[in-house]
């Protein structure tokens, strides 16, 4: 029998402090299961420990706020009595484990996030960083993280619609794998998770309960006899096609009024989607394992409650409707269980072969929580851009960039997801600066999109913080639509490191900053802590995924463009260099201080530029980001069908420098536009015209061929992979 | 022109297929699961959508072509009723033995998502009539295992009797032998292809590439 | 009692996992290895106790479902 004590507790990731309020709460030494619970209650993924004093920071409210952070997604209001429900999420240890099935299993919780609110989910995304290309276990693990989001979300029928990918050798030993899903429901079908109702069943529904993904140290610290090869955590496997069942079976049942509470079984699978659901209720919960579908036969309580098998959900019914909703949930093959029922006790008991394993009071459980107001260190400014060689011919310097990979195409990995199915998505992957996806029945879509630079993050968190909500809001205003609201997804590394939870503090300020002068509450979100090898920290990556929406996706502009239309930068050029990937791709040098996010220019230059395109003026509009003006250019030529012609007098800091707020516009009355501009107080000058030529010719009377432009974008990735 | 879609659990582009028919036969299709042993009354015409019916696991379409739906479909064809399978629905088609040969995995063992061109090898059936014979056009092809394969006499039989529906026309990506993306049946009215025209019936979806196949269907 | 059911694709049908993992290996420094194939290994428990009609209905189950014959040959064992 294994002792329980706090060295037991120490390697299930409690402290000292945190042991000795357990046995407060308790008042007595806790059983192994109940000491379980408190683990992953209290772990930094459930609890929020080290973040949640700074998440706090965040504005999280507007009028079209339906659900703020809290729930199992943010719910907002699109118009016609429709929500949008969406939350981006990491997977990331998992997915350098075992790349293939932690990218995967990453795809399948985020898509339970949001349909257990009652979404169908209509668009997934991804946010991924990977280590330095040079490395064989880089590619290694993207080609498993590509085929499993793959792999997951083309067979549930969500089209794969957008994402990005940077590399850089600090995520060598820990990528990051963010994936997002965006559904739609009814708003007056929304479902929540707090449970009600005294003597309701308590239902289980999926895939039947395996030992996968039971904290891998309390395994190794408790078991040493011949068992244990056999009882050795496994990494999770994704079973998408139970899923796909599941989100059928879930929202048929969710058209019936059977539903009292509802969620998934993520992280710590039934521990906290029980104290979550009765917790929230303000009720008590009984369980009787016994009645818990089972894989493996000889489960224990503790690794039952542990268990993070995948495509499970956990419902409260009403007990007149309860044999209706089987009937549904069978029809789609699944298991349905009724494993225990609400209660007025306010405690969590665990029943087991008669036994009762465990007995906690709920409130203690979340109110006791621990909450860390971590050491803070900020970063120091980073030191100014010093001379900055310009000398490298322009062509040159464009066919580099686009060839990096962190900026040449990602043909590759789209065209292994499925971005159609469903027959809505109006603008795929690189056809527009975010995708647009149609709500069926209606003429509205919505416009989706992920973004963060982290090599601005980690020279100044606070303007890297600003910028990516700032990159998120204008990637949807170029598309025509009305950004609404964003999801974050924090990852960072140690935060008892000072440094680290400074990184953290900043990015939450420039974070809020940019919320609240764009109107872009942040409604949901998920913490990765300890992104670390060896000691040394990922870049600081606060990634962001935002929505958006437009009235008439006939509207929607992409950036591809067509001959006869002219070209117009919107929005002020000081040819800002340091951080940008001119400096790094072409003179291999990280430094400098990140582009300034000016908030007011960003907000006045991208009301403008959305009250342009959606006044039908406009053909086709890019912002300008990596790479500066003339990578926006040849992204907008290889999108489209035709050469262009530049004009503007520049040096490379005009021409590469990130400065932020801008757009290119391709219009076919450049002087009306630059009237417009002038007269709302915004720079604007013609850069060139798009021409039938089958070449980009710079200012400098220098011609790049379209293939040859072509080939050094598409080249990269197939190369790496041939 | 009554048409059917049939619901295998797995199946993901059936609204897809809906939305497709509805435009084109201006009537609702009916949507069949794959339990139930009857066609609705009346059914001209039966669809197989694409997804991942089971999974896909043993094989792409093997479990669901031994579903309860698949005798009445059988039945169906045997009486010369019209019968289409896109993608997973071609797999099963094959599966059940209503076309020839089998579809294997990618050459290149990578799903692949990405615009393809067709061409139309006969414009005599009730599938292609809108079309031009040798017409090329663009289909979204979806899916991991496409490589359609058969014996050589098969293959010979297939091309003798002019039983080809669409050859891939900008590239053999997943490695169909004769760059083969469609099949007839003898009686030219069960039809299987592996990319899929009902993404491509709407102008704003980026085109409406796909929408003769059906327009012709909604006409015979 | 087990069947064990070996599902292989049938020879002249092309195996482009096995040629993958056949390059994989060479590149893994295994000059010697030629042909690769790749197939299933289906493990049926029955309840049946008699071999030869545990064999009968496990080579029906591979005709019926586990093997599309088409492209695939099959080979039906039994373990006690």
């Amino acid at each position: 029998m294994t002792q329980v004590n706090a060295d037991l507790a120490k390697s299930f990731g409690l402290n000292a402090e945190e042991w000795g309020k357990v046995l407060e709460i308790m008042g007595r030494t806790p059983s192994l299961t109940e000491l379980g619970i408190f683990s992953v209650m209290w772990s930094e993924h459930c609890s929020y420990k080290s973040s949640r004093v700074w998440l706090k920071e965040l504005p999280t409210k507007a009028p079209w706020v339906i659900h703020g952070p809290g729930e199992n997604a943010g719910v907002i209001d699109i118009g016609e009595g429709l929500a949008a429900i969406f939350k981006m999420e990491s997977h990331n240890h998992p997915s350098f484990i075992e790349p293939y099935q932690g990218a995967a299993t990453g795809v399948g919780g985020i898509l339970r996030d949001v349909f257990t609110m009652g979404a169908r989910p209509v668009a997934n995304l991804n946010a991924l960083r990977f280590g330095d290309p040079k490395l064989p276990v880089t590619k290694r693990v993207v080609d498993g993280v590509v085929r499993g989001i793959g792999g997951y979300g083309n067979c549930v029928g969500v089209p794969t619609v957008g994402g990005e990918v940077n590399f850089h050798p600090a995520y060598n030993g820990n990528p990051l794998v963010n994936a997002m899903t965006v559904g739609i429901a009814k708003q007056d079908k929304i479902f929540l998770s707090a449970a009600a109702g005294v003597g309701n069943p308590v239902v289980y529904v999926g895939s039947k309960t395996g030992r996968d993904g039971i904290h891998g140290a309390t395994m190794a610290s408790t078991e040493f006899d011949a068992a244990s090869e056999d009882k050795r955590p496994t990494v999770q496997v994704g079973d998408p096609f139970t899923e796909k069942l599941l989100i059928e079976a879930c929202l048929e049942l969710m058209q019936t009024d059977a539903i009292v509470a509802i969620q998934d079984m993520g992280a710590a699978g039934l521990t906290s989607s029980s104290v979550e659901m009765a917790g929230k209720g303000g009720v008590g919960i009984e369980l009787t394992l016994d009645d818990v579908p089972q894989r493996e036969t000889g489960m224990t309580a503790y690794e039952m409650m542990l268990s993070e098998s995948q495509e499970r959900m956990l419902l409260v019914l009403k007990p007149e409707r309860s044999e209706m909703a089987r009937a549904i949930i069978e029809k789609w093959d699944l298991d349905y269980a009724v494993i225990g029922h609400i209660t007025d006790t306010g405690r969590i008991v665990v029943k087991h072969k008669g036994v009762v394993e465990a007995d906690i009071p709920l409130a203690p459980l979340s109110d006791a929580a621990p909450l860390y107001r971590r050491p803070i260190a900020e970063t120091p400014k980073p030191a100014p851009l010093g001379a900055v060689d310009l000398s490298a011919p322009l062509d040159e310097a464009l066919l580099k960039l686009i060839a990096s990979p962190d900026l040449c195409s990602r043909r590759w990995i789209f065209d292994q997801y499925d971005s159609s199915v469903g027959g809505q998505t109006v603008k795929r992957p690189a056809q527009a600066d975010a995708a647009i996806v149609k709500l069926e029945d209606t003429k509205r879509a919505l416009a989706v999109t992920a973004d963060c630079t982290p090599r601005y993050c980690v020279a100044d968190a606070e303007q890297g913080g600003a910028q990516a909500v700032a990159e998120a809001w204008r990637n949807i205003t170029a598309t025509g639509a009305l950004p609404l609201a964003v999801t974050d997804n924090m990852n960072f590394g140690n935060p008892e490191k000072p440094e680290i939870m400074g990184q953290f503090a900043s990015a939450i300020k420039g974070m809020a900053a940019a919320c609240k002068a764009l109107d872009f509450p942040v409604v949901s979100g998920n913490v990765s802590l300890y992104n670390e090898t060896e000691g040394r920290p990922i870049l600081p990556t606060p990634a962001i995924g935002a929505v958006g929406v437009l009235e008439d996706a006939a509207q929607a502009v992409g950036y591809g463009l067509k001959p006869g239309l002219e070209l117009v930068l919107v929005g002020q050029t000081k040819g800002e260099l340091g951080r940008s990937l001119y400096l790094r791709e072409i003179l291999g040098r990280e430094d400098g201080a990140p582009p300034v996010v000016d908030l007011a220019a960003e907000r006045k230059n991208g009301d403008f530029v959305r009250t342009q395109i959606l006044s039908g003026k406009v053909t086709a509009s890019h912002d300008v980001s990596d790479g500066g003006v003339l990578v926006a250019v040849a992204e907008m030529l290889l999108a489209g069908e035709a050469g262009a012609e530049l004009a503007a007098e520049g040096d490379a800091a005009f021409w590469f420098g990130e400065d932020q707020a801008r757009y290119v516009l391709a219009v076919s009355d450049a002087n009306a536009l630059l009237t417009a501009a002038r007269e709302a107080g915004i720079p604007a000058q013609r850069i060139g015209h798009a021409t039938a030529t089958e070449k980009l010719t710079l200012p400098n009377g220098i011609a790049i061929s379209l293939p040859q432009l072509r080939e050094a974008h598409e080249g990269f990735f197939p190369q790496w992979f041939a | 022109m009554k048409a059917a879609i049939l619901l295998f659990p797995g199946i993901n582009r059936e609204r897809d297929m809906v939305l497709a028919v509805r435009q084109s036969f201006g009537a609702e299709p009916t949507v069949v699961w794959h339990k139930e042993t009857e066609l609705p009354a009346g059914t001209d015409l039966v669809i197989l959508p694409g997804g991942f019916s089971f999974g896909d696991y043993l094989r792409c379409g093997a479990m669901a072509a031994q579903s309860p739906i698949m005798r009445a479909v059988k039945a169906h064809a045997e009486r010369g009723g019209y019968v289409l399978g896109v993608c997973n629905g071609f797999q099963i088609l094959t599966e059940t033995g209503l076309l020839p040969g089998a579809l294997l995995r990618n050459a290149g063992l990578r799903f692949l998502s990405m615009d393809t061109m067709l061409r139309v090898e006969r414009n005599d059936t009730v599938f292609t009539n809108k079309w031009e014979k040798g017409a090329v056009f663009r289909a979204p092809m979806a899916h991991g295992d496409g490589n359609y394969t058969a014996d050589e006499v098969t293959l010979d039989r297939l091309e003798g009797e002019n039983l080809v529906a669409f050859r891939y026309a900008d590239g053999n990506r997943n490695g169909s032998a004769r760059d083969i993306a469609g099949i007839f049946a003898p009686n030219l009215r069960v039809l299987g292809l592996m990319p899929h025209p009902e993404n491509l019936v709407d102008p704003l979806m980026g085109g409406t590439d796909g929408k003769p196949l059906f327009d012709a269907l909604a006409a015979a | 009692m087990k069947a064990i059911v070996t599902v292989m694709l049938k020879n002249g049908v092309l195996d482009p996992q096995g040629k993958a993992i056949g390059h994989a290996l060479h590149n893994l420094g295994f000059p010697q290895v030629g042909e690769v194939r790749m197939g299933k290994i289906i493990e049926l428990e029955l309840a049946e106790t008699d071999a030869a009609k545990a064999q009968t209905a496990a080579e029906d189950m591979a005709r019926k479902l586990l093997a599309n014959t088409v492209i695939e040959s099959f080979k039906v064992e039994i373990a006690a």
